[in-house]
């Protein structure tokens, strides 16, 4: 074929080049040249396991310099990339962003520790309710249904966990009646969008309201008169995984934890699974994507999405147990907290896939430990930058790598016949 | 398998779409289902694939009466479909669109994309459709969508076949190939229901012909009727096929396209280094088939798609207009059908007269001051009104409430009515009945010999021969050639596929 001469418009642009090498300059500057004396000890194992590995340390400016000049040789890789049209690969991208976190935990951390498995471990854990929310808001939008609803089912699958556990004496019954109620609130939406073809916007705000409005109500009137008896519920246990558990990093961090973390570990891959290999997940995609070629075929349209978009509810519900019983050990007033929007952008992030979504929710789940961590390590930095950094690495992620993303085609639309 | 259909009857609301419909397919016959656009062809269609209750009446399959809960329990029973508006998944390939619904599993519920591949490879092969069962679907030539469907089809086991207006995205050497496959169905048994609009595809490949209009069987025929004798039946009157048209009286350039080049929706080229000029007092048709880059043409002499940066010019009447705003062009004399009638050309919500000042809003005939001229605007609406036969109660009847044909005369007579130079005229008779096309087709000759250039945007052939001055054939976002309207069909063809002369 011959050279073809490409415009201006076709070319890949030199995006993710510019943005890298900013990025690295302003590393080396800030946290090379600029950065802060002492040493930065990276806490590798934590002193309970059985698997010693020692720390490493390294002078914090030593450490912008040496991650500064990676990040632009990075950059200098997707310059080339660019140069010959090709994308940045993704792969190159993420090493990026792992690197860059890594120049931010050394300058933060300088004279102090780093505690790894400490971090990831909870970047994870409070990731959960974010995880488990998303994949039920993915599992709406597949086929078809806009859910902005997550943020009203975590919030009664957290007071049904707490309540119900709390009177039964049962996890298990907490963690089965919270799946119920986030699936109660699916319903709602289920029959307006489906059966009466209502606006899903509309529908998920209510839904948001009502169930914001309830639960505050009860738990003003009801809970915290009687504390002791319906929110008093305490945490699943920690089922420590033998040998598995003992590996170094992974095994704290994955194969030790509560039961509401490692369901969400299993099912982000299974949802994958189901949704691209199998044939449920094959007719749930055509519904979201042109629901009258799939009646066509013999596919009920409303029966699916009111299936899937009840299992929708049910996984959010779980995200809610994670965040009462799953980990503060009570239910509070508002406690999702904004968290079911996040999981809203985090479905969009990840472009309507579980293992993209679930990466960005980790990210999320960093970005609020970070938070914590990073205010008692240098108190001087103020903390407001601090909560800023994930959010504008968010949003140059989002600019420079992912581009746009396209969603289910038949994504908020009724389908009628005839 | 025989097909009857007794009595059928459907309705929306006060519209009767079907009224008592008869009809009997005999097993390996091909019947022709001939009508107008809106005569409820594809609504009786959608009857007898369990799409819409029918209202009376009933469908028959080897004399037992079916009860069809939806397409399913229809194609459970051995009736496949093949919809003009095709039913597949754009971002599914084809072995997973033609899975859809009747999926190979392994264990867990688990795809079994193999075995789907081969159901594709098997059909594929028996007819020689040639196509790739890992194929994106939207990647694909519309001609060869087609023919997923009706792989999708034949998979079921479908022994009745409709095939819903399938001529109308291919190109003639396409068509024949279809009319072959159709042939070679009918010989194993299979009985196929061909509804169309075309006469001349009837007559080449129908066994028997039924026709109908608005809504009613009006009579039957067999394929060696005479065309007119067809074309009566279908419209109830005497037509005139032809369009009377004197020899061209050309004069200056005024559209000039120089190696224009557009991005489509996705990103890719759609139109790939395309010259041409249109005189004063031509109709230029760029023929083709649809999506071959004709849509993005049009738009991007428009100003409503923006040309490749360092390519291309576009000169209308010798000022250079390229990357001007949609107003600016309209200003300088563009009058302008769109293709999509309903989404672009009219708003539905809105009334017929204000329809007519749409695109002259600011300093008009219609304005007065910064305010609108009702009482201006109500005489010229009920004057153009009447001067293009726009069918209505008033003028303030709204747009929406109109049928397709009197729609796109509203579209005609807001653009012919401003003092334009050129006119670009995208589908203008797509989906309009045969009384409008002719009245639209007359009004277009007639801006011609007033001196005007026109650009007409065409996939259908027949229109094309029947208008055009000069045809710039159109492949794969480039112009194949430009001929003279004597080019033959077949020659026709070969270019619309892309072989040059």
């Amino acid at each position: 074929m011959s050279q073809i001469q490409l415009a201006k418009e076709e070319r890949i642009g030199f995006k993710s080049p510019i943005t890298m090498a900013s990025i690295g300059v302003f590393v080396i500057i800030f946290f090379g040249v600029l950065g802060r004396e002492g040493e930065t000890v990276f806490e590798i194992s934590r002193r309970a396991d059985l698997i010693q590995l020692p720390s490493i340390s390294i002078g914090s400016s030593s450490l912008g310099w040496v991650s500064g000049i990676l990040l632009l040789l990075i950059a200098g890789y997707s310059l080339s990339s660019s140069l010959k049209n090709r994308k940045t690969p993704l792969w190159v991208s993420v090493l990026y962003g792992a690197i860059g976190v890594i120049a931010l935990l050394g300058w933060l951390a300088a004279g102090n520790q780093v505690p790894l498995t400490f971090i990831i471990g909870t970047s994870l854990v409070l990731a959960v309710p974010i995880v488990l929310g998303a994949m039920g808001g993915l599992m709406c939008e597949r086929v078809g249904v806009t859910n902005i609803a997550i943020e009203a089912q975590l919030l009664a699958g957290a007071f049904m966990a707490a309540v119900v556990s709390s009177i039964t004496d049962n996890f298990f019954l907490g963690l089965i009646s919270a799946m119920i109620g986030g699936a109660l609130v699916s319903l709602v939406l289920a029959v307006f969008a489906i059966k009466y073809l209502a606006q899903q916007i509309i529908v998920g705000v209510v839904l948001n309201v009502l169930v914001i409005g309830i639960t505050s109500f009860l738990f003003q009137q009801w809970l915290t008169q009687d504390a002791e008896n319906v929110n008093f519920p305490g945490t699943l246990d920690i089922i420590k995984i033998p040998f598995l558990s003992d590996i170094p990093v992974i095994g704290p961090v994955i194969f030790e934890n509560r039961i509401t973390v490692f369901v969400a570990l299993i099912f982000v891959p299974t949802l994958y699974f189901i949704l691209f290999k199998t044939k449920l997940g094959l007719r749930a995609r055509a519904v979201g994507e042109h629901p009258l070629a799939a009646d066509t075929v013999g596919i009920n349209v409303g029966r699916t999405r009111f299936w899937w978009v009840t299992m929708g509810g049910m996984s959010a519900g779980l995200g809610g147990a994670a965040l009462t019983i799953g980990n503060a050990g009570a239910f509070g007033r508002e406690m999702a907290g904004g968290f079911g929007f996040i999981a809203l952008a985090v479905v969009i992030l990840g472009r309507w896939h579980p293992i993209s979504a679930a990466l960005a929710a980790l990210l999320f789940g960093f970005s609020i430990i970070l938070r914590v961590w990073a205010n008692q390590v240098s108190p001087g930095i103020p903390t407001d930058f601090i909560i800023m950094v994930p959010y504008v690495v968010t949003v140059i992620a989002v600019v420079a790598f992912v581009g746009q993303s396209r969603p289910p085609k038949a994504l908020a639309i009724p389908y009628t016949k005839g | 398998m025989k097909l009857e259909l007794r009595g059928i009857t459907k309705r929306f609301g006060t519209l009767v779409a079907n009224d008592a419909i008869d009809l009997v397919v005999e097993p390996g016959e091909i019947h022709a289902l001939l009508g107008e656009n809106g005569a409820g062809k594809s609504t009786l269609m959608n009857v007898l694939y369990g799409l819409y209750d029918p209202d009376e009446g009933e469908v028959l399959l080897d004399d037992k009466p079916q009860s069809f809960d939806g397409p399913g329990d229809a194609m459970e029973a051995g009736i496949g479909m093949v919809h003009q508006h095709f039913m597949l998944i754009p971002v599914f390939t084809v072995a997973e669109n033609v899975a859809l619904g009747q999926e190979p599993t392994k264990a867990l519920g688990a795809l079994d994309i193999a075995e789907a591949k081969k159901r594709v490879v098997d059909i594929s092969e028996r007819f020689g459709f040639n196509v790739d069962p890992d194929a994106l679907v939207e990647d694909l030539p519309v001609g060869v969508q087609q023919r997923v469907e009706i792989i999708k089809a034949l998979s079921r086991d479908a022994r009745v076949l409709v095939l819903d207006e399938p001529t109308a995205v291919l190109t003639p050497q396409e068509t024949d190939e279809l009319m072959e496959i159709m042939r070679q169905l009918a010989s194993s048994g299979t009985s196929i229901v061909f509804i169309t609009h075309k006469l001349r595809e009837v007559k080449a490949v129908a066994n028997k012909i039924t026709v109908i209009r608005l809504g009613k069987v009006v009579g039957t025929a067999k394929p060696d009727a005479s065309t007119s004798e067809l074309a009566s039946m279908m419209v109830g009157r005497e037509v005139g096929l032809t369009v009377e048209k004197s020899s061209k009286q050309v004069g200056d350039v005024v559209l000039s396209v120089e190696n224009l080049a557009v991005l489509d929706d996705r990103g890719q080229r759609a139109v790939n280094g395309v010259s041409f000029d249109v005189r004063a007092g031509e109709i230029l048709a760029v023929a083709g088939v649809q999506g071959n880059g004709q849509t993005e043409l049009a738009e991007a002499i428009m100003g409503l798609r923006s040309s490749l940066t360092g390519f291309g010019k576009i000169t209308i009447k010798g000022s250079d207009m390229t990357g001007s705003s949609v107003r600016q062009v309209l200003e300088s004399g563009v009058g302008y059908i769109p293709e999509d009638r309903t989404s672009d050309g009219v708003v539905g919500a809105f009334t017929i007269a204000e329809n007519m000042m749409i695109n002259s809003s600011y300093t008009s005939r219609f304005t007065k001051g910064v305010n609108i001229n009702f009482s201006a605007r109500r005489k010229i609406a009920d004057e153009l009104v009447k001067e293009f036969d726009v069918r209505t109660p008033s003028a303030e009847t709204l747009a929406g409430k109109l049928s397709g044909g009197n729609q796109q005369k509203v579209v005609v007579a807001r653009e012919l009515s401003r003092d334009v130079d050129l006119l670009i005229a995208s589908q203008p008779t797509r989906g309009v009945d045969v009384g409008s096309i002719e009245f639209i087709h007359e009004r277009i000759v007639i801006e011609r010999d007033k001196g005007k250039a026109v650009v007409l945007v065409s996939t259908e052939l027949d229109e094309v021969l029947a208008l055009a001055d000069r045809i710039a054939v159109m492949y794969r976002g480039k112009i194949v050639d430009i001929v003279s309207p004597e080019t033959s069909r077949e020659q026709l063809g070969k270019l619309m596929a892309g072989v040059a002369a």
